[in-house]
């Protein structure tokens, strides 16, 4: 089973040229998942103890609001990761991930992550690089969303 | 053809040019300065004046002698014939189902123009290539244009704010002109050389009751113009001038000028060659009929680059910047030649005294420099 | 890509009145008018990519691009946003009544120049309408070019433009990608700013060419994500806007360092506006 993992995440654009042997200790800490249509990947408040790398499928991010129900931010796509609150405490997911179609993906085990990249910092700081680079860009699609350009001109 | 005539020169060219049907526009004196208006004699000429100018000054002061065209150049230049302030474009009335649009009839009266500096001549040939030589035509300066007849005085004096030296548009036009003259005054002796740069140029000449001109002549009217060109009061090193602005467009002198400038775009309504405008409807009170015109407009106005909501140049050093740099920089690339002809008028009519040549020099002496 | 010499433009500051057939709501605060030659007035020629400067009798003029399908000679297509008292009043202008029409003006998109590439159309918002008639004169010689995806973004699903054509677009091989700023769960495709699209389509850098329109921060950001894919600034042509007056390149207002907006844009390749789009407040 892990050996699978590990080929899988080979073809993983966010682990492709990741060294083969971190490849491998962190497919220990994976498993492979699957998500029908409309099924939720993680729920706000929920314990975060999971970040996926989504394989194919489309995902959601989303927020729920009293008034206007629920609205995506951002929607991640086969080939991109989703979710950093396992990361810091307290472990806790900010936002709703949906599936948007049929989700196949790889959790991995949040503390059995955190492990692994304390026991062998030099592996650890290797892939926190990695994490940085994708919410970096996610921060600048998020100032752009944020700008709202398409808005209506101020007068 | 070269002729000599006496001082009375303009009397006599006056009446053969009346004769043929021009107006003519000259300098004279008006509210202490010395502007173009319809001259009908040469006694409306500014006889016996000169001009002082400098940074922020302007006054008019009597000469000792009679010199016809003895001072440099006023507030005005030809762009109020060629390029009026405002100029009718279509005329609009509603109709039952909609509206009817027409080009007005636009008469233009032939005029000449007598007095016509050097640099001004470089000026009117700048706007010829933005009206005439570009994508589009201006019809509208192009009637004007063709019923000018210009009439030169090359200079025998320069002013404080003078530096058509270094921008290689004067003391002395060498073409473009219908006739040019040069007022020597020298030693007792006041007459003018006067020659012909045309057929039109020519065909008036050949009437007018002036002696041929000798080699002597010719040199007592170089004189007269090397001493405007010993006499100029500014200079501006134009070497890369183009490149050195592109480069330095953060520079902190920007702000320094901005501290000064009060945006009151006093030099964009001198300088002989700005030509921005602005297109604007006038109804009348049924608002059934609707006139379009076209009026003088300023880069210095904060709505000059309004779009949705805001202005792209908001402050006065970006309007600042935006003017010197079209002046003298991207001008080169658009039209080929540089926008500044050296006439000195925006530094004379400035009101903090900005003097152009004085930016560029400290640039090019801090070249390099980064604003914060 | 010089617009036309004045000896094919009529008269250069005449307005021509047409009749609006038909005004369309495209979404709340935008209309397609659809504009037909009134009295004696005839249909100008023109070219993707170019505007006209619409008038409102007594008002004023502003530059609207033409929107519609250049094979169709006989109607004007103009897209408008109400965002200013002339946008709104051409907005508001009902069916049978005038508007006045002058033009065409500006450059085109360079399409005929880069058969047998890859083409990439990016849309930001109102950004489509100006795109459109390129999209059509691209299907109308679909063959001649290799892959083509139209990427598009928009603040909200309900004010996509032209959402029922795109049915048919896809049917001519147009690979059309669809993002929005925030969405509801019913919304299927990607939320996100037009950017994250760029990733995902295939095309070969080196036979790439991209027209991009939209605000000019959006046009920036794109360009920085197609030139990290290897296309280089000259093939990546976007349409800019200034404040325009004439339209013909005399009243100085539409300036962007030396270029004028009018006549030697709206189109251009990147690497031309570059240097100058890089100094604030030029």
């Amino acid at each position: 089973m892990q050996k699978d993992i590990e080929s899988l995440l080979a073809e993983h654009p966010f682990f492709r040229d990741f060294a083969p042997d971190y490849r491998a200790l962190i497919a220990g800490c994976g498993k492979n998942t699957h998500f029908d249509s409309g099924q939720l990947l993680a729920r706000t408040g929920d314990s975060a103890n999971l970040f996926f790398a989504i394989r194919h499928g489309r995902a959601s991010i989303e927020i729920h609001s009293p008034e206007r129900g629920p609205l995506i931010v951002q929607t991640v796509d086969g080939g991109e990761i989703v979710g950093w609150s396992w990361l810091f405490p307290p472990y806790r997911w900010t936002f709703d991930v949906r599936a948007m179609e049929e989700v196949r993906a790889i959790s991995f085990d949040g503390e059995c992550l955190r492990g692994k990249c304390d026991r062998d910092p030099v592996m650890g700081y290797d892939f926190m690089k990695r994490f940085a680079r994708v919410f970096m860009q996610r921060l600048e699609n998020t100032r752009l969303q944020l700008l709202d350009l398409y808005g209506s001109p101020a007068r | 053809m070269t002729k000599v005539a006496g001082s009375d020169c303009v009397h006599f060219l006056l009446n053969a040019l009346q004769k043929r049907g021009y107006t003519c526009i000259g300098p004279t004196i008006r509210d202490a300065a010395i502007v173009y208006d319809e001259i009908r004699s040469e006694q409306d000429l500014p006889i016996g004046y000169t001009d002082e100018q400098d940074g922020g000054t302007y006054r008019l002061k009597k000469r000792s002698d009679q010199a016809r065209f003895g001072y440099t150049v006023g507030p005005q230049s030809w762009k109020q014939y060629l390029f009026p302030p405002s100029t009718l474009l279509m005329t609009a009335r509603r109709t039952s189902d909609g509206f009817e649009a027409a080009s007005p009839i636009d008469n233009v009266r032939p005029h000449a123009f007598i007095g016509v500096r050097p640099c001004d001549l470089n000026a009117i040939a700048i706007q010829d290539r933005t009206f005439l030589k570009g994508t589009y035509i201006d019809r509208t300066y192009q009637k004007r244009r063709e019923a000018a007849f210009i009439v030169v005085v090359n200079c025998g004096q320069a002013g404080r704010t003078c530096f058509c030296v270094s921008m290689e548009s004067g003391p002395m036009a060498r073409s473009g002109y219908d006739l040019a003259l040069t007022e020597i005054l020298e030693s007792g002796r006041h007459e003018f050389l006067v020659e012909t740069g045309s057929e039109r140029g020519e065909e008036v000449a050949a009437e007018l009751p002036f002696r041929s001109a000798t080699e002597e002549d010719g040199h007592a009217a170089q004189r007269m113009v090397d001493r405007a060109v010993h006499q100029m009061g500014r200079t501006m090193d134009t070497s890369g001038i183009k490149e050195l602005l592109y480069r330095n467009m953060e520079h902190p002198r920007w702000d320094n000028v901005a501290a000064r400038c009060l945006s009151c775009a006093n030099c964009t309504m001198v300088c002989p060659t700005c030509f921005c405008s602005s297109v604007e409807e006038v109804t009348d009170l049924t608002d059934d009929h609707t006139e379009r015109w076209r009026r003088w407009d300023s880069c210095f106005t904060a709505d000059h680059s309004y779009i949705h909501g805001g202005s792209v140049r908001p402050t006065t050093l970006s309007r600042y910047r935006q003017w010197m740099t079209h002046k003298l920089a991207t001008w080169i690339d658009q039209f080929q030649t540089s926008g500044c002809v050296g006439c000195g008028r925006c530094i004379t009519w400035c009101p903090v005294a900005i003097d152009i040549t004085e930016e560029v020099r400290v640039i090019r002496e801090t070249d390099g420099a980064k604003r914060h | 890509m010089e617009a036309p010499r004045v000896e094919q433009v009529p008269e250069l500051m005449l307005t021509t009145p047409f009749r609006v057939r038909k005004n369309r709501r495209e979404t709340v605060d935008t209309r397609t008018l659809e504009l037909v030659p009134a009295g004696e007035s005839k249909m100008p020629a023109w070219r993707p990519g170019q505007f006209m400067m619409l008038y409102v009798f007594g008002r004023g003029e502003i530059p609207i691009s033409i929107c519609g399908d250049p094979e169709e000679s006989s109607v004007l297509f103009h897209t408008v946003r109400a965002v200013g008292p002339l946008s709104t009043a051409i907005c508001d202008a009902k069916a049978g009544s005038s508007i006045g029409v002058r033009g065409p003006f500006g450059s085109a998109w360079p399409a005929e120049f880069y058969e047998g590439h890859d083409v990439v159309l990016v849309a930001g918002g109102i950004g489509l309408a100006p795109l459109r008639p390129a999209l059509y004169r691209i299907m109308s010689n679909r063959r001649r070019y290799a892959r083509v995806s139209l990427l598009i973004g928009s603040r909200t699903p309900d004010i996509l433009l032209y959402p029922r054509e795109m049915a048919a677009w896809r049917k001519r091989d147009i690979d059309i990608r669809l993002t929005v700023d925030a969405a509801a769960p019913r919304w299927k495709d990607s939320v996100g700013p037009v950017t994250v699209l760029i990733p995902r389509v295939e095309l070969e850098p080196s036979r790439t060419v991209a027209f991009i329109v939209g605000p000019e921060i959006m046009m920036r950001f794109v360009v920085q994500a197609l030139a990290q894919r290897g296309i280089p600034l000259s093939r990546l042509f976007v349409s800019m806007e200034r404040n325009m007056k004439c339209a013909a390149g005399f009243c100085g207002h539409c300036q962007l360092g030396p270029a004028f907006i009018c006549k030697d844009g709206p189109v251009f390749p990147y690497s031309q506006l570059e240097p100058w789009l890089a100094i604030r407040n030029l």
